[in-house]
């Protein structure tokens, strides 16, 4: 997020695209709502109607996967109404230029309309209360990002927040709510194929003398593999061993069966996990590492602020906390870890990721602090890209509407859209006996026209099929769909949604297309 | 802009706009009060925090009344006393005194005042509630009859969770706290966010599963953050005899304050799942056998080795955790690249 959660309440507008908020980061979700009780509009984009649609001034129920051309049919509109921010444009922005403007020219309301399926009455409304309002906040999740140009929604949405000049202040900008606990933190701890921590390029030769220098080997310069990558590289068998840790992308991944079978053309797996999950079973090795209550550490939140995670107990049974079991391996193949706790990990940290400079565990004590923290006596920064942009200038990039790899057709008539649901994380959450009382099973959403066309019955057991993979699922009949469109979480072992989602991904981040595919869906006979 | 009050004879400066209660809190002078919470809006409904100001005949709510310059407060005075000391005894009257086996005994601020002010519930004596308890829910356990009707869940509910579950209904002895048509919790359409549990000053609302577990002076309380979504949510594990019981609102939390959602306030038990992992487990024949960390890491070490030697290091991958901590995600880039020896290193940055 480049703003702070704590600006919510004291925003005037809240542009929620993709993003289930309620359910997905319900404390973020109940900031928004307070923000509402002190006057801010909302205005909802998604295909799903969810909770926070019900709460929202401007509901905007577009076909799934066509968000560019809603965004660019809305800055159409800003620009024909003069609604633009001029001197921020000028001062602040590159590429607002004759190829933008062209791009833009194409997305007229009535086209956009067409493309989108919401009527031009609301758009004009959205881009007048997004352009008009100060300030005004955009918030995206996977709904954004989870499509084979999700990196294309991502830069559209940029363009419309360069526009109208809603950006780097308090309580406007754009944010990007991070869905996994410490996915910003594995990220900035370099836990990618292609940077080193603090986003250094692993392809920069000053970045690896500098990492070289600091670990007493020569690197490989050539950045790896991304997921997709890898089993991909297993299947042709350039892939040989697999470490997974804390992770079940049997589960997880899209196109489950493609992966398994990845997995299991694999010479060595070693998972390390805390319970015997889907991917565990596979694997040759399964080291037992400890939960959060069990070891001591940070976590890094979707407002980049790095908090203290502390042990409260003792690892159960013979497990042991992560970091440990990687040093011990790091040492018996010959490179000793030394380190004493996590505190000692993070003072490497730091004087290795920019970002985290200023950053020890002592510091942080029980209030945390928001990188970038640049020195010991830096406060950290509660909202990013103020007076100038991170990378200088906010450049325009003109981008065109794009179809999903696979939507739906004769054979496969439904679209599969897929997300979280509140009582759930993943799949860990399965083990709470608590919240699995509450919600046990899935329940994949059907509109009612479509039911009674099929003749469903609400509970029922339906079959559903894509050129991937099959299952059954209960299904709810509900209008939070709209006709043709069936949501299903990735909750659920006994429902494993992701052997029917499409293993297609985002040309530059390898995202897989978890929003749209299309599948068949019949009565059990 | 700083104004001077003299609160017990103690002269003290605060911010032009606080309240005398807020005041108090300030300088560590003790108000009890049973509906007042710094996240909520102050509405005065129990009248415990009343306060004589010099020059004024009638007893002001604390946490309603704004400090001017000049203002002289009693916060103790027998006149206060004995108004607070009713307004007890009218409360413990209608209130079960079954306290030993009351799961907020010790953390309970009405048995706190009543002994303070030497409440012992014989002056006013009349009928009590017997009520049914609402436990058709896996988390919220709602006893109405220790209900002393402050409200505070009900604001709770509306200013912290955004929902307005619940609400007064019934009128007079009858009156209850309860969602909308006395309904149970699990009929109503509640989010199980569990701000109303962590607001209720006594036993009323309480976590369902740490029912029995432990009592507040053997609980240690541990601040962490939340293993459930990249919201960041601090809260408190309560640990007794090294197992976690269960998890509470800790009011510090830097980003939510004592909001939580079902999952980080419920979901922890977790942790203590017989499904847990609690030792290596090596493949031999196709079954997972025990086996020793020692046995279990070798064997890791020589394999990776073997695989680098005899295809490169490119020929290994791991995938790291987006749950797991920095420290954990650090160590685990810096083995793969600077031990094994290759970038092949991703996590679920996507899911
Ligand atoms: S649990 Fe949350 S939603 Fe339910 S009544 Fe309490 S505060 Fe309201
Ligand atoms: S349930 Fe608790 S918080 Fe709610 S009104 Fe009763 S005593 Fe107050
Ligand atoms: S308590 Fe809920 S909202 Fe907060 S971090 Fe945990 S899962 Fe997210």
């Amino acid at each position: 997020m480049t703003n702070s959660i704590n600006e919510i309440p004291n925003t005037k507008l809240m542009f929620v695209i993709g993003s289930n908020t309620t359910e997905a980061h319900p404390v973020i979700g109940t900031k928004m709502k307070q923000a509402l009780a002190n006057g801010a509009k909302l205005i909802v984009v998604d295909p799903r109607e969810t909770q926070l649609a019900e709460y929202s001034d401007l509901y905007l129920r577009l076909r799934p996967g066509t968000d560019i051309a809603l965004i660019n049919g809305m800055m159409n509109i800003i620009l024909a109404n003069g609604w633009e921010n001029r001197a921020f444009i000028e001062e602040r922005t590159e590429g607002f230029d004759e190829k933008f403007l062209e791009t833009i020219a194409k997305y007229p309301p009535e086209v956009a309309s067409q493309i989108t399926g919401v009527p031009v009455d609301q758009l004009v409304e959205a881009a007048r209360l997004y352009a008009t309002t100060d300030p005004a906040q955009i918030f995206y999740t996977l709904g954004i990002t989870e499509h084979t140009y999700g990196t294309d929604n991502v830069m559209s949405l940029a363009n419309l927040a360069l526009l109208t000049g809603n950006l780097g202040k308090e309580s406007s900008g754009v944010n990007p709510l991070r869905g996994q606990n410490n996915v910003q933190g594995a990220c900035d701890m370099g836990a990618l194929p292609n940077v080193y921590p603090g986003y250094q390029p692993i392809v920069s030769p000053a970045a690896q003398a500098k990492f070289e220098a600091a670990w007493g080997v020569s690197l490989s310069p050539k950045p790896g593999f991304m997921i997709p990558d890898m089993f991909e590289a297993a299947h042709s068998k350039n892939l040989l061993a697999l470490y997974v840790f804390g992770e079940d992308p049997v589960l997880t991944d899209a196109d489950a069966n493609h992966v398994r079978k990845g997995l299991e053309a694999l010479d060595f797996l070693v998972v390390q996990d805390i319970f015997m999950s889907e991917t565990a079973k596979l694997a040759d090795v399964v080291l037992p590492g400890a939960s959060f209550a069990e070891k001591d550490g940070t976590f890094t939140n979707t407002e980049r602020r790095v908090q203290r995670v502390n042990q409260a107990i003792k690892p159960i049974g013979n497990s042991k906390p992560d970091w440990e079991i990687i040093c011990e391996l790091a040492t018996r193949m010959g490179y000793p870890f030394t380190y004493q706790s996590p505190a000692d990990i993070m003072l490497e940290v730091a004087s290795l990721a920019p970002q985290y400079a200023g950053v020890t565990h002592g510091r942080l004590e029980n209030h945390g602090l928001q990188w970038p923290v640049l020195s010991c006596d830096h406060p950290g920064t509660k909202f990013l890209h103020e007076g100038t942009c991170t990378r200088g200038k906010g450049l325009f990039m003109p981008i065109e509407n794009q179809e999903p790899n696979e939507s739906p057709d004769a054979e496969y008539p439904f679209l599969l859209t897929t997300g979280r649901k509140l009582a759930h994380y993943n799949v860990m959450t399965r083990n709470s006996a608590a919240l699995e009382t509450y919600s046990p099973e899935e329940l994949a959403e059907i509109n009612p026209a479509d039911a009674k066309r099929l003749g469903f019955q609400d509970g029922e057991r339906v079959h559903v099929k894509s050129r991937r993979g099959e299952l059954d699922t209960k299904i709810v009949i509900t209008e939070r769909v709209p006709e043709g469109v069936v949501f299903m979480t990735l909750h659920y072992l006994e429902t494993p949604t992701n052997v029917l989602t499409n293993g297609a991904y985002d040309k530059v981040t390898k995202t897989y297309e978890y929003k749209v595919c299309g599948v068949q869906i019949s009565k059990i006979s | 802009m700083l104004i001077t009050i003299t609160i017990d004879g103690c002269e003290v400066s605060v911010p032009k706009g606080t309240s005398i209660l807020e005041a108090c809190r300030m300088h560590d002078i003790q108000i009890p009060t049973l509906c007042y919470d710094p996240e909520l809006t102050s509405d005065g409904a129990c009248r415990l925090c009343v306060v004589q100001i010099e020059g004024n005949h009638n007893l002001p709510p604390a946490c309603r009344t704004t400090v001017w310059q000049g203002m002289v407060v009693q916060t103790q005075s027998p006149k206060v006393r004995a108004a607070r000391k009713t307004i007890l005894e009218l409360l413990v009257a209608n209130h079960p005194l079954d306290c030993m086996t009351c799961q907020k005994m010790g953390n309970c601020f009405l048995a706190e005042y009543a002994y303070d002010y030497g409440v012992t519930g014989e002056i006013y004596q009349g009928e009590k509630r017997k009520l049914p308890i609402d436990d058709g829910n896996p988390f919220i356990l709602r006893d109405p009859n220790k209900c002393i009707l402050c409200g505070k869940c009900i604001k709770a509910c509306s200013q912290i969770q955004g929902k307005s579950i619940l609400d007064y209904s019934f009128r007079g002895f009858n009156m209850q706290v309860s969602p909308a048509f006395n309904l149970p919790y699990n009929e109503s359409d509640c989010d199980f966010c569990g701000s109303c549990v962590s607001v209720c000053p006594v036993g009323a609302l309480t976590e369902k599963h740490m029912v029995g577990k432990g009592r507040p002076w053997e609980i240690k309380k541990v601040q962490t953050t939340c293993p459930f979504c990249g919201t960041g949510c601090n809260f408190d594990l309560n640990v007794k005899d090294g197992k976690v019981i269960g998890v509470t609102s800790n009011p510090d939390a830097p980003v939510n304050g004592k909001a939580l959602c079902v999952k980080g306030r419920f979901g922890t038990d977790m942790i203590h799942s017989p499904n847990r992992l609690t030792t290596p487990l090596i493949k031999k024949d196709g079954v997972f056998v025990p086996a020793e960390w020692d046995e279990a890491l070798d064997l890791v070490a020589t394999k990776f080795q073997e695989i680098k030697n005899n295809y490169g290091a490119d020929a290994i991958a791991a995938l790291s955790s987006a749950r797991c901590t920095n420290e954990d995600n650090f160590v685990m880039q810096k083995f793969m690249r600077a031990v094994v020896g290759t970038n092949n290193i991703d996590h679920c940055a996507r899911t």
